[in-house]
C-alpha cells in the first residue's frame, strides 16, 4: 500500500501519502521526544535513596519515599473499592439484563456519559461528597473514593464487554449439563471475561494513577509520610505539578518523579499483557 | 420422580450383540400436543409422539420445521429463551416435566444433550470431565478418576487421551472434541441422549466414528436424534417422526418404526422426502 502510495505518478495520491506518514511520524516523534526528555532530565535523579527517601524544601532536594507509599495507598483504596462493584456492576449488565431493557439501556447511557467527565468535575463532587458530606476530610480515603467513582464506568463497560464476548454455547452447554446459573458464572464465564476485565483495569488504573485534577481536591498535597488512611497523602502526579509550577528549582527532581511515574505506567501495562496473554490463560485451559 | 441412580457406579454391560437392545419397545416419553412459540412465532404445532425406552428415535425433515426445538422441549434449555412459551404436556418417566416445580438441574442431569458443534469448556480434558460432576456432588478423586476413565473409555477415546488428560480440550480434533462432549454427558450416568445432528460438523470418517458409537450406546440409553443424513437415519434409527412445514409452522406428519417411514410410508409427502424428491 505505502509502497504504491509513493511511487505513484498521481500527484493527490502522493499528496495523501505524504499526509498519512507525516500524521505518523509526528505521533511517534512527539512520544519519542517526550520520553527523551523524561529519560535524559529524569535518569540521572534516580537511585535508591531518591525513591525511598522524603522530599526536602518543598521537594527541590531529597526523594519521594512517601509521596510512592501515598501513590499506592491510594491507587489500592481505589482499587478495592472498584473492582467488586465493576466485576458486579458488569455481570449485572451482561448476564442479567436485557439488551433493549429499559433498565440495561439507562444504566449503560449512564455510564458511557460518566466516562467522559472531566476529572476536575469527579473532584469537586469527591470534595463536596466525601471530605465535606462524609466527613472524611482531605484523605487518601477521599482520593482514593473519588478516584474508584472515576474508574468504575470504564471498569464496568469493558468487563461487560468481555462478559459479552464468551460464546453463547458455553451458556448453552452448560446449561444442558444441569450446571446452575452460579457454577457456569464462577467457573466459565468469568475466567472468559478476565481480558476484558484486564483492558479495563489497565486502562483505569492509567487514568488513575496520573490523575491531578480529581485528586487535589480530595487527598490533598501534604508530603509527610501517611500514617492512616484518614491523613492527606500527595500523589505522585500532583508532586510533579507541584514541583514544575510552584517551586522554583524544583525541575530536577519534577523529572525524576516523571520518569518513576512513565515506568510505574509502562509496569502496569506489561504486567497486565503478560498475564492476559500467558499467565492466567495457560492456567484456565488447564487446571 | 424415580430416585436417581448413584453417580459414577460403574456403567452396565453392553447388551450382547446378537440380542436387539430395544426388541420390546415400551414408551418412556409421551409428549401430547405440543406446541411452542418464539414471541408470536409459532416454531411447531401440535405435536404428539411417544418415545421408547432404549431406542434410537429419529427426527427427520426439512430446516426451519422445529426439530431443534422440539428437542430443547425434552430438557426444558427452552427455559433460557425468554420469549419462548410451550404449551402441552410432556411425560417422562411418569414425571410431568413441563411443571413449573420440576427441578431441572436434576431433570437435564438425567437428559444429556449434544450438539451440531463440538462445544468442550476451555478447559483441560479431565476438568472437562470432572466439572459437571463435582458440581453434581462427586469429589471423591478415585470415583472421579474412575468415572472420567469408564466414559471416556465407553465413547473410544480413552487411548487417544490418556496419557494428555491435562491437555486443553480445544486441541482436539472436531471428531474428537465431539465424542469428549458424549463422555461428558455420559459421565453423568444419564438416562436419555438427545443428539442434535451430532456428526453433521464432522468429516466423514470422524462422523462414522460417533455413528458407531451411537449405535453401540442403543440399550442403555434411550436416544433421539436429529438428523439431515437420511442414510444415517435408516442405518441406526429404530423409531422415526417426520416433521414438516405447513403454514409457517412445524407439524409432526408422520411418526413410526423406521423400517416403515423408510419403506412403506402411509403419507405421501413422508414418501416423497425419503426418496429424496422433496425437502
Ligand atoms: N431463539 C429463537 N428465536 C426465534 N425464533 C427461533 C429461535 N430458534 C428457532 N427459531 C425459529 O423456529 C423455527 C424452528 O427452528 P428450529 O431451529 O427448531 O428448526 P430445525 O428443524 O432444527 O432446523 P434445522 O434443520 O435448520 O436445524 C424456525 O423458523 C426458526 O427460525
Ligand atoms: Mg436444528
Amino acid at each position: 500500500m505505502a509502497e504504491t502510495l509513493s511511487r505513484s505518478q498521481n500527484p493527490r495520491e502522493r499528496l495523501a501519502f505524504v499526509l498519512v506518514w507525516g500524521a505518523a511520524a509526528v505521533v511517534t516523534a512527539t512520544f519519542c521526544w517526550l520520553l527523551g526528555d523524561i529519560l535524559w532530565h529524569g535518569l540521572s535523579r534516580l537511585s535508591w535513596t531518591f525513591l525511598t527517601a522524603p522530599p526536602e524544601s518543598a521537594g527541590r532536594r531529597g526523594g519521594i519515599g512517601p509521596i510512592l507509599v501515598s501513590t499506592f495507598l491510594i491507587l489500592g483504596v481505589c482499587l478495592a473499592v472498584s473492582l467488586p462493584i465493576g466485576v458486579g456492576t458488569a455481570i449485572l449488565l451482561a448476564e442479567f439484563t436485557s439488551d433493549q431493557g429499559l433498565f440495561g439501556r439507562m444504566t449503560r447511557r449512564s455510564l458511557d456519559v460518566l466516562a467522559g467527565v472531566p476529572s476536575i468535575v469527579f473532584g469537586l463532587f469527591g470534595n463536596a461528597f466525601f471530605c465535606k458530606m462524609l466527613g472524611l476530610g482531605f484523605s487518601i480515603l477521599s482520593g482514593g473514593l473519588t478516584l474508584a467513582c472515576m474508574v468504575l464506568p470504564i471498569l464496568i463497560r469493558s468487563t461487560e464487554e468481555g462478559f459479552r464476548a464468551v460464546p453463547a454455547n458455553y451458556r448453552i452447554s452448560a446449561a444442558a449439563l444441569g450446571l446452575s446459573r452460579t457454577t457456569t458464572l464462577v467457573h466459565l464465564l468469568l475466567p472468559a471475561a478476565v481480558p476484558g476485565l484486564l483492558v479495563g483495569l489497565v486502562l483505569g488504573v492509567g487514568r488513575a494513577i496520573a490523575e491531578t485534577a480529581a485528586l487535589i481536591f480530595t487527598s490533598g498535597y501534604v508530603d509527610r509520610m501517611p500514617e492512616s488512611l484518614l491523613d492527606s497523602g500527595r500523589a505522585l502526579s500532583i508532586h510533579i505539578f507541584d514541583l514544575s509550577m510552584n517551586v522554583s528549582g524544583g525541575d530536577a527532581n519534577a523529572y525524576g518523579s516523571a520518569l518513576v511515574l512513565v515506568v510505574l505506567l509502562l509496569l502496569i501495562n506489561g504486567a497486565a499483557s503478560w498475564l492476559a496473554t500467558y499467565g492466567l490463560h495457560r492456567k484456565i485451559a488447564t487446571i | 420422580m424415580t430416585p436417581l441412580k448413584p453417580l459414577a457406579e460403574p456403567c452396565p454391560q453392553y447388551l450382547p450383540n446378537d440380542e436387539p437392545a430395544c426388541r420390546k419397545p415400551h414408551p418412556f416419553v409421551d409428549v401430547d400436543r405440543l406446541s411452542l412459540h418464539y414471541g408470536a412465532k409459532l416454531a411447531f404445532q401440535d405435536v404428539t409422539l411417544s418415545i421408547s425406552k432404549g431406542c434410537i428415535t429419529a427426527l427427520v425433515g426439512p430446516s426451519g420445521c422445529g426439530k431443534t426445538s422440539f428437542l430443547t422441549c425434552l430438557n426444558r434449555l427452552t427455559d433460557l429463551i425468554p420469549t419462548c412459551l410451550v404449551s402441552g404436556r410432556i411425560m417422562i418417566d411418569k414425571l410431568d416435566i413441563l411443571a413449573p416445580q420440576t427441578d431441572v438441574i436434576r431433570l437435564r442431569r438425567r437428559i444429556g444433550m449434544i450438539f451440531q458443534k463440538p462445544n468442550p469448556f476451555p478447559l483441560s480434558i479431565r476438568r472437562n470431565l470432572e466439572f459437571p460432576l463435582r458440581e453434581h456432588g462427586v469429589r471423591d478423586r478415585t470415583q472421579l478418576g474412575s468415572a472420567i476413565e469408564t466414559s471416556l473409555r465407553d465413547v473410544g477415546l480413552w487411548d487417544e487421551v490418556k496419557d494428555r488428560l491435562d491437555s486443553p480440550a480445544l486441541a482436539l480434533s472436531g471428531g474428537q472434541q465431539q465424542r469428549l462432549c458424549i463422555a461428558r454427558s455420559l459421565a453423568l450416568a444419564p438416562e436419555m441422549l438427545l443428539m442434535d445432528e451430532p456428526c453433521s460438523a464432522l468429516d466423514p470418517i470422524s462422523g462414522g466414528i460417533v455413528e458407531d458409537l451411537i449405535v453401540r450406546l442403543r440399550g442403555r440409553y434411550t436416544i433421539v436424534i436429529v438428523t439431515h443424513n437420511l442414510a444415517q437415519a435408516r442405518r441406526i434409527a429404530d423409531h422415526a417422526a417426520l416433521f414438516w412445514v405447513h403454514n409457517e409452522a412445524g407439524r409432526l406428519i408422520e411418526t413410526g418404526p423406521a423400517k416403515q417411514i423408510f419403506e412403506e410410508p402411509h403419507d405421501p409427502l413422508t414418501a416423497a422426502y425419503v426418496s429424496g424428491m422433496r425437502g
